[in-house]
């Protein structure tokens, strides 16, 4: 009764070949029609510097702070750190009174601290159709809201535009939709703000307003007619905002500043160097201990410890492939959990491996006793893998509520490794073990067997 | 080899090691890190040769009214301060003012604060995480050996030694902070929690060796059909453990100071995880099935033979 083997082998060498094209360092990333992935290792703050800041709802412990709150907070300040010029910034709700903003590689983090934590300027701006066209996505805008800033010398000297108000004069903003199904953005200023507006949407019927937030353009409407109530709404000419662009903007009405008011709650910045030296020696050390095991493998179960180290490669390739896919974010703890599951990998096998001798031992063949040591270890295998990756689901969400990336890191890494290494210790090590040791010069000598 | 038979020995030899923890934990506590008490930590580094003394950074410290500094030497050239929570501004302030004083560029090497409301939450949510790890763990391992009797004492069992095991290692963060001035952090508890599923993990594979004999050896006394299971996994708890030290002595060696805290709690976490599944886990199932604890304080009789 014998199994043909080789799609086994096929399937194994095809997974080891996809997972060494996306390992390769000058892999140019993944592109399947209009999806784009770029496939790098994506290091984490205390691997490669930066600064990470956790705010939090700056309100007394009783002030409920509603998610939707947080959730605009979170994309104003998503706006700000774009403008910081950092590449792959994370801002993220960090449980329900906290964001978690992080910057890889900043240098000035005073500066980054202060430019998240200010609250945002909403000004209305007079504006004419040529000057909106000429204004780039992302560009900033000089207005002379506040004093315009002194010219600096040898520069060009930016157009100044006018501010007619500021967002102090907005009341309410929100969403609607008239009898034809098309979505229009509302809002309501107050007495001061409509009798400005008022007079300037008298005085530039067919002209345009600027909308601006933090100094950039965010929307541009014609004005179609005076507008004296103090009731405004934008249309898009010719078409419906589709429902989200329609929230977004009044969002960006309502909340110009931060709805809620933030505080720095935990803060963590990390110089460059002590990042890269940290990753020097972890990747170092992890080498080191990979050779260890392999060695102590091979000399403790012969040739099965040597078809359990080429498994403990294919996993390692697996595993460094996933962390460029998914991506990982790879923390000195993620890359002690790598570690630590390394050795965990091996425990699959050694547990096989012991049912293969106590089989052989009592007298089966080496192609029973190969199926019996892997039937038989799988219950404990399964449930102690399954034992860990709980206690791993749990430190995840430990990790989670507080913003605590290096938590996450750790218990992310480590269940895959768990996974990655049932597959390998099982699946690759029964492929590979029964056609080498079928070979009659092996079954015969059971030296190789470490019996 | 009779591990049931000297359980007693063994559970003896674990409160030798949990004991003088405890009573170092009692005298000296356990220095927390600023993850729960709140606050900030600066390291710096200064340019080769221009490296103050902890006393003279400390002075600045007070010359600015931060609260409860405390300064040390971190190697040739950097200061590690710790300090009741300050802003950024403060903290450049402070590199100024070094520069100023020792002359030379002035490096943040890390920055970290945080406050206090944060500090005492994260300690609670910790509680709780490992209070939900033991739930999950053991509803889990009730539910993998429902087929055999009694299957909530596994889970139990399990549950105690990676407790045993928590003590262990909280005792030696004891003298480790004391001696050698570590702090429990968020990454600590992070290696208690991991020690945990690790022994949970050993544990259940002496376990299921039980679970197997016992549908193999029906007739065989419980202890000895539970010593039996313990022997037939020794080499492979053994074997296990040393490639999970193995690859954890590489990190404390080569991996960095950064993780040197983190690696030694695992190291040490994973070689008591193994002692306690091996000789206090199932052993205890032992103990349990006889309800020994009947005995324990009466006087010792001579025992009928087979019990």
């Amino acid at each position: 009764m014998r199994k043909r083997r080789w799609p086994r082998l096929v399937m194994i060498g095809l997974i080891i070949l996809l997972a060494a094209w996306v390992v390769w360092p000058q892999n140019p990333g993944l592109r399947i029609g209009s999806f784009e992935q770029p496939l790098r290792l994506v290091r984490g703050l205390d691997l490669q510097g930066g600064l990470q800041v956790l705010l939090e709802a700056d309100l007394p412990e009783e002030t409920e702070v509603s998610a939707e709150q947080m959730a605009t907070a979170r994309t104003i300040i998503d706006n700000r750190v774009n403008g910081l010029g950092v590449t792959e910034p994370i801002v993220q709700l960090a449980g329900s009174r906290r964001i978690l903003v992080e910057l890889p590689g900043i240098g000035d983090t005073q500066q980054a601290v202060e430019t998240i934590k200010e609250t945002g300027l909403l000004e209305f701006i007079a504006l004419t159709e040529e000057e909106a066209i000429g204004i780039l996505p992302d560009q900033e805008l000089v207005t002379d809201f506040g004093g315009a800033p002194p010219p600096v010398a040898g520069e060009v000297e930016p157009r100044v535009f006018h501010t007619i108000m500021t967002g102090a004069q907005l009341e309410n903003a929100g969403v609607s939709q008239d009898e034809t199904g098309s979505i229009y953005v509302v809002f309501a200023l107050d007495d001061e703000g409509s009798e400005i507006f008022g007079t300037y949407t008298t005085e530039n019927v067919g002209g345009l307003i600027g909308i601006l937030l933090d100094k950039q353009l965010i929307s541009a409407p014609i004005i179609d007619e005076p507008i004296t109530g103090g009731d405004v709404s934008i249309r898009r000419t010719g078409a419906s905002f589709s429902v989200d662009e329609a929230n977004q903007l009044a969002i960006q009405l309502r909340y110009g500043s931060l709805p809620v008011p933030l505080r720095v709650a935990e803060s963590t910045a990390v110089g460059p160097t002590l990042g890269e030296d940290s990753l020097r020696k972890s990747a170092i050390a992890g080498l080191i201990g990979m050779l260890a095991i392999m060695t102590y493998m091979a000399l403790y179960y012969r040739l099965p410890g040597l078809v359990a180290d080429v498994a403990l490669l294919v996993y390692a390739l697996i595993t460094f492939a996933l962390f460029k896919i998914i991506p990982v974010t790879l923390t000195l703890p993620g890359v002690a959990g790598f570690i630590l599951s390394v050795g965990m990998a091996v425990d699959a096998n050694v547990l096989i491996f012991e049912r293969m001798k106590e089989e052989l031992r009592g007298g089966r063949t080496v192609d029973q006793a190969i199926e019996q040591g892997f039937s038989r270890a799988w219950p404990s295998i399964r449930d102690s893998n399954l034992s860990t990756l709980i206690t791993c689901g749990i430190l995840f969400w430990f990790g989670s509520t507080f913003g605590a990336s290096l938590v996450k890191g750790f218990s992310l890494t480590l269940a895959l490794g768990v996974l990655v290494s049932m597959f390998t210790a099982i699946f690759v090590t029964r492929a590979l073990l029964h056609p080498i040791l079928e070979r009659s010069a092996f079954a015969r000598n059971k030296r190789w067997l470490a019996i | 080899m009779d591990i049931v038979g000297k359980r007693y020995w063994y559970f003896g030899l674990s409160l030798l090691i949990i004991i003088p923890g405890l009573i170092g934990l009692a005298v000296w506590g356990l220095p927390l890190a600023i993850d729960f008490t709140g606050g900030s930590l600066l390291v710096v580094e200064f340019e080769p040769g221009k490296t103050p003394q902890p006393a003279q950074v400390l002075a600045i410290y007070d010359e600015l009214g931060i609260a409860d500094p405390l300064v040390q030497s971190a190697g040739e050239t950097q200061i590690l301060a710790r300090s009741k929570f300050i802003e950024e501004a403060a903290k450049s302030t402070l590199v100024a003012e070094m520069e100023t004083r020792f002359g030379g560029e002035v490096t943040v090497q890390r920055f970290e604060t945080v406050g206090p409301a944060v500090g005492a939450e994260v300690a609670q949510r910790a509680a709780g995480a490992v209070a939900l790890a033991a739930v999950g763990i053991l509803a889990y391992i009730t539910y993998a050996f429902r087929r055999v009797p009694h299957a909530f004492r596994y889970g139990a069992a399990a549950i105690v030694a990676a407790l045993h095991d928590v003590l262990v290692v909280v005792g030696v963060e004891a003298f480790l902070g004391h001696f050698l001035g570590w702090e429990v952090d968020a990454l600590f508890l992070t290696a208690l929690l991991t020690v945990i599923g690790f022994s949970v993990h050993d544990s259940i594979v002496v376990f299921d060796r039980i679970r197997e004999n016992q549908r193999l050896h029906r007739r065989l006394e419980y202890a000895k059909l539970v010593n039996h299971s313990i022997v037939q996994t020794l080499a492979r708890s053994v074997n296990t453990s040393l490639t999970v030290v193995l690859a954890l002595t590489a990190l404390l060696l080569f991996g960095g100071v950064t993780t040197r805290h983190f690696v030694t709690i695992l190291l040490i976490g994973v070689l008591i995880g193994t002692y306690s599944s091996i000789f206090n886990a199932a052993p205890l199932l032992v103990v349990w099935e006889k309800q020994e604890w009947k005995t324990w304080f009466r006087r010792r009789r001579p025992q009928p033979a087979g019990a």
